[in-house]
């Protein structure tokens, strides 16, 4: 079910009846149509349009893979640098790992949410109007990596504190490797795990967040819908009658993160090799 | 006579145990130093097997770290005449990395020291398992698949591949049991005489030692109390915390013969008693004992046996 | 006979089917007397005392046999009445001092709720059965150490604390799991001491798990060596440890160092192989694959414990020995 979600994300752009973004192809007077199996649908819209005669279909397929993308990649970011920093403050300890930790304290004592909102907002102000559309998932990307990483650094570091101590690890100076060389093959496999953990339950996060940034409208703009903002648009037609425009990416939108969380686990239990 | 392998001359290691800054500065304390390792010096020659025994808390394992060049003396000289050196480790479950194959853990040495051409390391690896008893499927393995026995002769293979002349062995068998213990003990005299190694082995267990040692040195709170070779110290034991730790070992023949059990316990470590720091336990500790170290004379560090004052009757 | 157990079997049962780790275990322990139940990791000796005092944890259970207390049967006793039982007349001393004690309370806060709750003490009678108790074990200057908490004794002296909150509620029978393991050798010798001492003047029963022969050597009257979760060979101390009837004994013996002056460096005797797995236990005799002396018995049939001359030995090496009787 999982790969059949992503498939289909991914896959967007070729099976989509239509290409939602291309203004050429809308045509208003299919504004506002309702599913396939109420009155006034039709076929070519199977879930109904929205208010600028874009197809739902296509557009929650369109929209899930941006919601997926830009998870992934804030999720991924914030991984990198989290564990860098997490591998090197445990393993260097001293100065390094004083500053990392008060780093990390101070982000941590900002939700997750302002951080994006803040350096989105920023990006917005220190960047043209026309450059914003184009570059809104960078900076998403970033903001929300940057507001979860901090999780990753802790369990990170206090993995490695623990496993340095170790004496693979000793055993692995005597035979001379230098530390980058332990942190990177001996010590990362080692502490992984949570962070696998940690990782496929924030790409769940991550989609959510970006989600709610969109909803709140900082997110990806409506020329470029991901499932958040077209929640967002569709919520003004809520009690007008026009019910889809909201509800169906909502609906797809639970299923996504559900079936990320499943393959998340299924994930975990396959690397580990004692279960081999 | 040739140089030794390996020469300890006056080694001491302070560990830095004070409390965190700001508790500190607010209580008014100083900072908290452990001796671990205090004044010791020795020297490990060719060949042979050298023992450091002792309880918990006597220093013998940092020794180990600092003969292998894991860490560097707070005071005092290591010198080391040999090509390399490696280590074996007291822990069967934490000495292997859980993540990698058999066969990595044991190339590992070779791969980074550049023993080999590339091609040659798997043989090399195959043969160094079989070695000590292992098969050349047993590399495609994880640790977690083996027992503890077999983990330590991994364990070994790994530290033979990287061919050193020195193999420091810090309580190699004391987390197994007697009957592997056995077997272990036999495979590390046999690859010693195959391979003219040379090793440092230190343990809290003097049956061990006894068996497997040329030469031992009794270590109490991070001083040499004595050094003799192994069949002298164990006829004729001089310091007295050696005899006390004889006479505490239990013994198989004295099933059912009432002993006289030893007195006190080792006192803590960041405050050691002043002058001999066995005073306080030992029975013949006078006045000199209380105020003045004693210095390793004739192998043996005690006033009342520089001085005559203890009678070896036997 | 203050201990009996009976044909005990504890059995976990897994994804793989279920594993036997205890199997037909049956032996006594009489008052003031200490019996030894010697194995390596793995043998069973842990969950065999686990087994008598009702603390198995699922998926491990006892799946048969009985153990009776002082003539009263235990073991299918309902929770709380086994709890009342184990608290009062089963003393219990693990390996690890750390873990056994209460990091949170002081020593005589601890050492008094167990009176308080078994022997019904107040007042200062209670405060004085604590002192007796801690001076019993060893501990000088108690008057003040009981105000002490945990982590301010070194190991030994935890160890001598955790005999004392073991002996509190006079208890009949001590059951030691690996009591020196985790101290050092002179440290050892002092607790072994005190076991013994505490045998004879209390009278109670001791069982003393270990998997130090030497611990065994000074301490047990009796022992009982278990491999593969079985009685190898049951007998007087003296008679087990210098000549043993059972192969495998004969062999552990001769695998341990000794300290023998003069005799320097020689080749210790070792058993070839390692103790099965629990899932791998070999038919017939579980010691067949690794013992020098089998013949085809050895390898259909499995042997009971027989008479051996003094003790007994499941080895079908003194079968001929049955068949006269």
């Amino acid at each position: 079910m999982t790969l059949a979600c992503v498939g289909a994300a991914l896959a967007a752009p070729w099976i989509a009846p239509q290409d939602p973004f291309n203004p050429a192809a809308l045509d208003l007077n299919q504004a506002f149509r309702p599913p396939a199996w109420l009155d006034g649908g039709s076929a070519g819209y199977f879930l109904g349009s929205d208010d600028q005669g874009r197809d739902l279909l296509s557009a929650i397929l369109h929209g899930a893979r941006i919601s997926l993308g830009v998870g992934l990649a804030a999720v991924c970011f914030a991984l990198v640098l989290g564990v860098s920093l997490g591998l090197a403050a445990g393993y260097c300890g001293g100065w390094l790992d004083a500053l990392v930790m008060r780093i990390a304290d101070v982000q941590l004592s900002f939700p997750a949410i302002l951080i994006a909102l803040l350096i989105d907002g920023v990006a917005r102000i220190a960047l043209p109007a026309g450059a914003q559309d184009a570059i809104a998932v960078p900076v998403l990307i970033i903001a929300i990596g940057l507001s979860a990483w901090v999780q990753y650094a802790r369990t990170v570091r206090g993995s490695t504190m623990v496993e340095k101590e170790k004496e693979y690890v000793q055993a692995a100076r005597v035979i001379g490797r230098r530390p980058l060389a332990i942190m990177l093959l001996h010590v990362l496999p080692n502490v992984m795990g949570p962070v696998l953990v940690i990782g496929t339950i924030q790409i769940a996060t991550a989609i959510i967040t970006e989600a709610t940034l969109s909803f709140l409208g900082v997110g990806l703009p409506p020329t470029r819908p991901s499932l958040g903002t077209l929640i967002r648009v569709g919520n003004d037609f809520l009690f007008s009658g026009e019910w889809w425009i909201t509800v169906f990416p909502g609906v797809a939108l639970v299923t996504l993160v559900l079936s990320v969380n499943l393959l998340g686990d299924w994930l975990r239990d396959a690397l580990n090799p004692k279960l081999r | 006579m040739r140089a030794p392998l390996l020469s300890v001359k006056a080694v001491s290691r302070d560990f830095d145990v004070s409390r965190p800054w700001l508790d500190r500065v607010l209580e008014g304390e100083g900072r908290r130093l452990l001796r671990a390792v205090d004044g010791l010096t020795l020297e490990v020659r060719h060949g042979e097997t050298l023992a450091l025994v002792g309880e918990s808390g006597c220093g013998k394992s940092t020794v180990a770290r600092l003969m292998v060049g894991l860490d560097a003396p707070s005071d005092g000289r290591i010198e080391f005449r040999g090509q390399r050196r490696q280590m074996i480790f007291q822990s069967p479950y934490a000495s292997l990395n859980p993540r990698w194959r058999v066969r990595d853990i044991v190339a590992e040495p070779i791969r980074v020291l550049r023993l080999a051409r590339k091609a040659e390391v798997g043989g090399r690896v195959v043969q160094l398992l079989a070695q000590v008893g292992l098969s050349a499927d047993d590399g495609e393995k994880y640790p977690h698949e083996f027992s503890g026995g077999q983990r330590q002769r991994i364990s070994i293979a790994r530290a033979l591949s990287g061919e050193p002349d020195l193999l420091i062995c810090d309580e190699p068998t004391s987390a197994l049991d007697v009957s592997v213990q056995a077997q272990i003990l036999n495979l590390m005299a046999e690859l010693q005489r195959r391979l003219a190694l040379t090793y440092v082995f230190i343990s809290h267990n003097l049956a061990v030692v006894s068996q497997i040692a040329d030469r031992v040195g009794v270590m109490y709170l991070g001083r040499l109390v004595e050094l003799a070779p192994a069949g002298e110290l164990f006829s004729h034991p001089r310091h007295p915390y050696t005899r006390m730790l004889l006479e505490a070992v239990p013994q198989i023949e004295r099933t059912g013969e009432p002993r006289t059990p030893v007195a006190g316990e080792v006192p803590n470590p960041l405050a050691p008693p002043p002058g001999c720091s066995f005073h306080p336990r030992c029975p013949h500790a006078d006045e000199r004992c209380r105020r003045e170290r004693p210095e390793l004379i004739d192998a043996v560090a005690c006033h009342a046996v520089q001085e005559g004052r203890i009678s070896f009757a036997r | 006979m203050i201990l009996q157990a009976k044909n005990l079997r504890v059995e976990f049962r897994t994804r793989r089917g279920t594993l036997v780790a205890v199997d037909d275990v049956s032996f006594c322990v009489a008052r003031g007397e200490v019996l030894g139940v010697v194995g390596e990791s793995g043998a069973g000796k842990s969950l065999t005392g686990l087994a008598i005092m009702g603390l198995l944890e699922p998926p491990g259970r006892l799946a048969a046999g009985e153990v009776w207390l002082e003539g009263r049967r235990i073991d299918q006793l309902p929770h709380a009445a086994l709890r009342a039982i184990r608290g009062r007349r089963i003393g219990v001393v693990f390996q690890d001092p750390l873990g056994s004690l209460n990091p949170l309370y002081t020593i005589g806060e601890q050492l008094e709720e167990t009176i308080r709750t078994h022997l019904g003490l107040a007042g200062k009678e209670l405060r004085q059965r604590a002192l007796a108790l801690l001076s019993e074990v060893g501990i000088p200057a108690p008057q003040a150490r009981l105000h002490h908490y945990p982590h301010q004794f070194s190991g030994g002296m935890r160890q001598r604390v955790v005999i004392a909150l073991a002996l509190a509620a006079e208890p009949i029978l001590l059951i030691a799991d690996e009591p020196t393991t985790a101290l050092d050798v002179s440290m050892q010798a002092q607790i072994i001491a005190l076991i013994k001492r505490v045998a004879r003047e209390r009278g109670a029963a001791v069982m003393l798990i270990t998997h130090d022969m030497g611990v065994i050597a000074e301490t047990a009257d009796r022992v009982a060596v278990m491999y593969a979760g079985r009685i190898v060979e049951i007998g007087a101390v003296r008679d087990v440890l210098h000549a043993p009837r059972h192969p495998y004994t004969a062999g552990l013996m001769a695998s341990i160092p000794r300290i023998a002056a003069g005799a320097g460096r020689s080749r210790l005797a070792q058993i070839e192989g390692a103790m099965p797995r629990l899932d791998a236990i070999p038919r017939g005799c579980p010691f067949h694959p690794r013992c020098a002396k089998r013949f085809e018995r050895c390898l259909s049939s499995r042997p009971e414990l027989m008479p051996a001359e003094e003790g007994q030995a499941a080895c079908w090496l003194h079968a001929s020995a049955v068949a006269q009787r």
